[in-house]
């Protein structure tokens, strides 16, 4: 038989069921579709995320209290409480020619109040260089003035949704806001196009550190943000940061530094297993949809006992019949993967129309695995009917009437 | 041309082995008209589905034109099917959702014969069978008679040598019937050798050769003088 014959005769048998057919290319498609959009929607969070990471700057160290790694070695002889991260020990590293800036913050909950009105926000101490370190700007104003980190002064820059918040349209500038019990004069609204991961622009309020520590009553620091002369020198960075905190703290390590490259590669790492994840259930959908062509299939098998009997009967081989009914198989997974594909794009590019800011690409691989699984599927479970048809008795299924 | 010597073909069913076919040795010469006649369960059916290779027997030895079948494999029995025999079902078995051409076509589809080849035998057999104007219905708006037409140009269309028909009347009002069995006869007249198996006698007599089947035996064998 050739083969253009063998793939007519199946089409025209597709088509001789119309709604058996629609209802298996409907499953197949869904299947496809599951696939590529989940898949998509998966990989579209990992370069969110990697995106909003860069904003922040891939120069970018993070040091934080405590030690998150043991090193091993003898335990130490006397319990031991890490030492308190100061001002002076941010300070301090800024003597080494890697590091640029340098921007320590001391971090707090606390009530902000003008005239009745009042909000509970984030309290950030930190200093000037806390605006170009995290790529944060002010829309109206000035941020924190430059002055020794020590000093503490009663001025603040809020929040845009704080400052809208509190002050409706009128004028923020230059009046005087109560963070706790303390008064300080406003004299910068941040903007909020610099916002991005893990930092809300909108509730919170800047003011000097050493303020911050007095109103919290905490000497410690919450983190010091330390920014590379370079990209290539945060390595130099962060061993001249560990060397200078571990001769300052007593010759104790007692400090993490985090940089963006180990946060991003575990934030890529997770939603990369979370992508696969996500493919893996859709996948599920596809291996029903398999079971559901066999189950159709066998249905069609059961139907065209007679028919299956006259191919025989005019010379067709088990072979033959074997064939056209897995070639009826393949032909639905195919068509079905295809209006699948067609169905992921329209999907896609709904969804992308519809939030700007969140781009649904599906990964490389997600299309042609989703019509792989799909034609093996159609394949795998395929077989099984048309050995049924093939091995079926030419004499018994002719003598139904 | 059909040469069967102590066919036996057994059936299970359940716990019990029917014999559907009991020593039976029957030889037919080409471009004979043979009739097979008997009560319901002599085996006048098993027998055609052996002589058209549907069916192994059991036992015994069955040439087809010097060939012996029952050795054979599958592929080559279904390659003598397709190119030596020729069906006619009571049932017509006309695939519904293809035209008249398309399912005198069938065969050859099956055989891998070229589509223009195709095309100009199936207007020759649909010419001969009077149905060109009929070629593109398909058989729900045909009429029974009209079917079997259909059906026996499928038959043909391959050229066989042997033609077998399993009540081709059985499903046909009495006019069509005669029809469909004069065209059997001319077809016989042209050299195929036609075994059809009946209940109707109007119909068994008409053939030179008559068999009476029972019990899976042949109990007669009455032949014409053939007319020199």
């Amino acid at each position: 038989m050739r083969l253009p014959d063998l793939l007519q005769y199946a089409e025209r048998s597709l088509r001789g069921a119309p709604t058996r057919s629609l209802l298996m290319l409907l499953a197949m498609s869904i299947g496809v579709a599951s696939v590529i959009l989940l898949t998509a929607l998966g990989e579209g969070a990992r370069r969110y995320v990697i995106n909003e990471f860069e904003q922040l700057g891939t120069d970018l160290l993070i040091m934080l209290p405590g030690r998150n790694e043991t090193t091993g070695g003898p335990p130490p002889l006397f319990g031991e409480t890490p030492r308190d991260l100061t001002i002076d020990d941010a300070l301090a590293l800024l003597r080494h020619p890697s590091i640029r800036r340098v921007a320590p913050i001391s971090v707090g909950n606390s009530p902000v109040s003008f005239g009745s009105r009042e909000r509970e926000v984030t309290i950030i101490g930190s200093t000037a260089d806390f605006f170009p370190v995290r790529h944060v700007e002010v829309a109206i104003g000035r941020p924190l003035p430059q002055m020794p980190a020590e000093r503490q002064l009663n001025v603040t820059v809020l929040g845009w949704r704080l400052k809208k918040e509190l002050f409706s349209n009128q004028r923020a500038l230059g009046a005087w806001v109560r963070i706790a019990d303390r008064r300080f004069r406003v004299i910068g609204i941040l903007d909020p196009a610099g916002e991005s991961l893990g930092l809300d622009l909108g509730d919170m309020a800047v003011i000097p550190v050493a303020s911050a520590q007095a109103l919290f009553d905490n000497p410690s620091l919450f983190r010091v943000l330390i920014q590379a002369r370079s990209k290539e020198e945060i390595e130099t960075a962060r061993k001249a940061a560990l060397v200078t905190l571990r001769r300052r703290h007593d010759g104790v390590g007692d400090v993490t530094l985090i940089t963006q490259d180990a946060m991003l590669s575990t934030f890529d790492r997770i939603l990369r297993a979370l992508t696969l994840t996500v493919a893996g259930i859709a996948g599920i959908s596809l291996a029903v949809a398999g079971i559901l062509i066999m189950n159709v299939m066998l249905v069609a098998v059961s139907q065209r006992v007679s028919e299956i009997g006259l191919l025989k009967a005019l010379g067709g081989s088990e072979r033959q019949v074997l064939r056209l009914f897995l070639a009826e198989a393949v032909m639905l997974a195919a068509s079905g993967a295809l209006l699948g594909l067609l169905l992921a794009l329209v999907g896609m590019h709904l969804v992308n129309r519809l939030f700007t800011d969140f781009a649904l690409i599906p990964p490389l691989w997600a299309a042609p695995a989703a019509v792989g699984v799909a034609l093996a599927t159609g394949l795998v479970f395929g077989v099984m009917p048309a050995r049924r048809a093939a091995r079926l008795d030419p004499v018994q299924a002719l003598a139904r009437r | 041309m059909i040469e069967l010597e102590h066919v036996e073909r057994d059936f299970e069913v359940g716990d019990e082995m029917v014999r559907a076919l009991a020593d039976v040795s029957l030889q037919i010469p080409p471009g004979d008209y043979l009739s097979v006649m008997g009560p319901s369960g002599s085996g006048k059916s098993t027998l055609l589905n052996v002589l058209g290779l549907l069916d192994r027997p059991s036992r015994g030895s069955y040439r087809l034109e010097g060939v012996e079948t029952t050795t054979l494999e599958e592929e080559a029995r279904a390659a003598l099917r397709r190119q030596r025999i020729g069906f006619v079902f009571q049932a017509f078995h006309l695939v519904p959702r293809l035209t008249a051409a398309e399912n005198v076509a069938l065969p050859m589809v099956l055989a891998g014969v070229p589509p223009t080849e195709r095309e100009s035998r199936v207007r020759e057999v649909l010419e001969s069978l009077d149905l060109t104007d009929r070629a593109q219905h398909r058989p729900d708006q045909l009429s029974g008679g009209q079917r079997q037409r259909v059906a026996i140009g499928r038959a043909i269309v391959m050229h066989p040598a042997l033609l077998l028909a399993d009540e081709p009347t059985g499903n046909l009002d009495q006019h069509s019937g005669q029809e469909v069995i004069a065209l059997l006869e001319q077809l016989n007249g042209e050299g195929i050798t036609l075994v059809i198996v009946t209940h109707d006698a109007s119909i068994g007599q008409r053939a030179r050769r008559r068999v009476r089947m029972l019990d899976g035996h042949i109990h007669s064998d009455e032949q014409d003088h053939a007319p020199t």
